[in-house]
């Protein structure tokens, strides 16, 4: 033969299925949560994003070229992704400075410190995220009016998010009767037409944007649902004893950015875990952190402060949540 | 109802091109190189000499040991030598050359193509003429077939599993022979089941295979204690563990054999072997091969003679594709590359497959994003983002506690890696390390 072949061990075959087809569908997945936001904000939805993805990609980019002087892989999308993901945590009248710092703490602290793609213990984006939330509390608190607010920038009216509505009247002794009044109606909320982040406001797309993931088999339902059951029978407890005070189930389930971080920010593949078994454990323990951050906690919302909480014991339960070994426990019948 | 195994198993695509081309007989080729080790266990012992004159179906070669198998020659002809001839596993191996005359059987060998359905062996003849016969298992692991078929002190089997899975994708070389040699093979099978002193026997067929099923539930009505059972398309359904699994949902304990849960596999391949040995007397000579891949001219299942050079095959199909990347004995998730064409067909060669040279490369592999999917596609339930690193930075011990060792080397994690890591090249290699680590604690 005059020709060279190769020679190398089994498979000889590979799927199809590469890092940044993955990467760039929980882009495309993203897709219509994006519209609706920008359907509602407008103007200052397309900013941010485009603001945030730029930083991103380029933070990435130089820190891997100069820093790091490896081959930046920037086009495998990773970048992209927490781009876009720190941009759904954002208000859409944020000063575009903000989402810049925002952007180098996520890639630079967040992920490169760490050895980049794969290597981080916390999520990027949220790393971005919950730094900003506590060094800017009142630009990242200060949710633009949905729809007037189309043509407006930093300018934009501003209100309160529904969960913020809640937890400030509930502090003042309003009863959650007369505070219902003040939020919008649950057709409302699950479609987005409410004050939020880019991201928290329509739990549809972002639903429809999940299912998408999970039939293309780039994230599985075990984190998600754990969340959602969790989150909605804590909740259903608190609000069966105490209506008054508590909000109801369905409430928690749509606002807060709860289906974002539960089908987005909590399935990142590099901080959770690597079992079903242990995927349940992680989403239970955000699920139950968010409850108590948001009923008994300071701040209105607290799914970002779950996930990162949940990140940190990632290692542990991949260490001892182990998949069913096939004939350790001998079952025979 | 569709049986399959329950964790992991991945989904490649099928490509089974030579399904469709009934099983033709290749001429006996004019030199034969005839392994000496073409089973596990000891290479058997040479017979015969330089110059000397052989018949088909003659023994060449005596079993050396218990795990060990007979060598017959294929052809009628003359030793032309007996030295290290390289082998489809790349290395040399000490290999009787045969230069071919006219066709002469041995005597005594049924060379007729009518049916024996009628049983008349007992359980240690049925042993004796598997033993004799040099039948090793025929789905590609090529285990010496009588150690398989006498039960253990202490061990009882209940049922017996036929292997017509074929879960490889490319291959059609069972899909053939249950097809045409049905009948046959059930006789086989009720051979093996006097020789295990059990009463059930199923055979598993994946469902890509309706023809097969269909044929050989049809036949095996005539047959007591036989029934046909219908398998998912998953690979590796055609795995020895998950087979069983998947057939009478138990599980073989790690480290153990599939008769510590009272069943014995054999492959549809290998019953064939144990009707022709029993009811014709006739030896493991020849076997079906499958010569596939996109390019290739004429995909089809060929009848051959053990030691026929893999070139002959590739030439009857039509010849080397001219964009050819490479060469694999054996289906595309478990098959061995070959370096060389010359190299001889043996017991264990069940296809030969001729991959296009832009699906040769692999993928370029880039960081493990932990993505999980290795975990869930292992059918073992292990870890291979886990046990790469582990023998990557040599920590043997955890790699032994995370059971490197049962893997079975299917390639699963491999396929389904979106970084594509070598996640099995390492494990194969921590393998081997964690094995001798565990024989040398043991002096």
């Amino acid at each position: 033969m005059d020709k060279l072949i190769t020679v190398s061990p089994s498979p000889h075959v590979y799927g199809d299925d590469t890092v940044k087809k993955l990467m760039y569908g929980v882009i495309y997945a993203l897709l219509p949560a994006f519209l609706v936001s920008v359907y509602f904000f407008g103007i200052g939805a397309l900013i941010v994003t485009a603001i945030s993805v730029v930083s991103c990609v380029m933070f990435e980019y130089l820190i891997q070229k100069y820093m790091m002087k490896t081959e930046p892989s920037v086009s495998d999308g990773s970048a992209a992704v927490t781009g876009v993901l720190l941009a759904m945590n954002l208000p859409t009248n944020i000063p575009w400075w903000i989402i810049v710092i925002g952007a180098l703490v996520a890639i630079g602290v967040g992920k490169m410190s760490f050895g980049g793609l794969g290597n981080n213990p916390f999520n990027p984006a949220l790393v971005g995220r919950v730094f900003l939330f506590i060094s800017f509390p009142v630009q990242m608190t200060s949710w633009p009016e949905p729809i007037v607010s189309r043509l407006q920038y930093t300018d934009a009216a501003t209100g309160a998010t529904p969960l913020g509505v809640i937890k400030e009247g509930l502090a003042a002794g309003v009863p959650m009767s007369r505070l219902a009044e003040q939020i919008p109606g649950y057709l409302d909320l699950f479609i987005g037409h409410l004050h939020g982040s880019m991201g928290e406001i329509s739990a549809l797309a972002l639903l429809a944007g999940g299912i998408y993931m999970i039939a293309r088999k780039i994230i599985t339902w075990h984190i998600p649902v754990s969340i959602f059951c969790t989150v909605f029978l804590f909740t259903g407890i608190l609000w069966l004893i105490n209506p008054y005070d508590n909000a109801d189930p369905v409430f928690h389930l749509i606002t807060g950015g709860l289906v974002l971080g539960a089908v987005f920010m909590a399935t990142d593949y590099a901080t959770s875990p690597m079992t079903p078994k242990g995927m349940w454990i992680y989403g239970t323990g955000i699920g139950v952190i968010t409850v108590a951050i948001r009923v008994y906690g300071a701040y209105p919302e607290g799914i970002s402060f779950a996930i990162l909480i949940m990140n940190s014991f990632v290692p542990l339960i991949n260490k001892y949540v182990k998949p069913n070994r096939f004939g350790e426990e001998v079952k025979n019948g | 109802m569709i049986h399959t195994f329950p964790n992991g198993g991945v989904h490649p695509a099928e490509d089974k091109f030579a399904a469709g081309s009934s099983i033709k007989a290749l001429p006996v080729p004019e030199t034969v190189i005839i392994p000496l080790s073409q089973h596990i266990g000891a290479p058997a012992e040479p017979l015969v000499k330089k110059g000397d004159k052989v018949k088909t179906g003659q023994l060449i070669a005596k079993s050396k040991g218990f795990v060990s198998a007979n060598i017959h020659s294929s052809v009628t002809g003359t030793v032309k030598k007996i030295d290290n001839e390289p082998d489809s596993s790349g290395y040399k191996r000490t290999s009787v050359v045969i230069e071919t005359e006219d066709d002469q059987w041995e005597e005594g060998i049924d060379t007729g193509t009518s049916i024996k359905k009628n049983i008349t062996a007992g359980p240690e003849d049925i042993i004796t003429r598997t033993l004799d016969a040099g039948i090793v298992g025929l789905g590609g692991a090529t285990f010496p077939s009588h150690i398989k078929l006498s039960v253990p002190k202490g061990k009882k089997a209940e049922i017996l599993i036929i292997n017509g899975v074929e879960c490889e994708p490319c291959l059609t070389s069972d899909h053939r022979l249950m097809l045409e040699k049905g009948e046959e093979l059930l006789v086989g099978v009720s051979l093996i089941m006097k020789a295990l002193n059990v009463t059930r026997a199923l055979i598993g067929i994946e469902n890509n295979k309706p023809d097969a099923i269909s044929h050989l539930s049809r036949l095996a009505q005539d047959y007591d204690g036989i029934t046909v059972k219908t398998l998912k398309v998953k690979y590796p359904q055609g795995g020895e563990k998950q087979l069983i699994k998947a057939l009478i949902n138990r599980e073989v304990p790690s480290g153990g054999l599939p008769i510590d849960v009272g069943t014995v596999v054999h492959n549809v391949g290998t019953a064939y072997a144990v009707y022709e040995a029993v009811q014709k007397n006739k030896p493991l000579i020849e076997r079906v091969v499958t010569v596939t891949g996109k390019g290739v001219e004429r995909p089809s299942n060929f009848l051959v003679r053990i030691g026929t050079p893999v070139k002959t095959l590739i030439e009857a199909a039509g010849g080397i594709p001219g964009n050819t990347g490479k060469i694999v004995n054996g289906g595309p998730m478990m098959g061995k590359a070959l370096n060389n064409i010359e190299v001889p067909v043996n017991k264990g060669t069940s296809g030969i497959l001729i991959i296009p040279a832009p699906e040769a490369a692999r993928k370029p592999v880039v960081n493990c994003v932990r993505c999980a999917k290795c975990v869930s596609a292992c059918p073992m339930g292990l870890e291979p983002h886990l046990l790469m690193p582990a023998t990557e930075f040599k920590k043997w011990d955890l790699a032994e506690e995370e059971k490197i060792l049962d893997c079975m080397e299917c390639g699963s994690c491999s396929y389904i890696c979106p970084s594509g890591r070598p996640l099995l090249d390492y494990i194969r290699l921590g393998k081997s390390t964690v094995s001798k680590i565990i024989r040398s604690r043991k002096q």
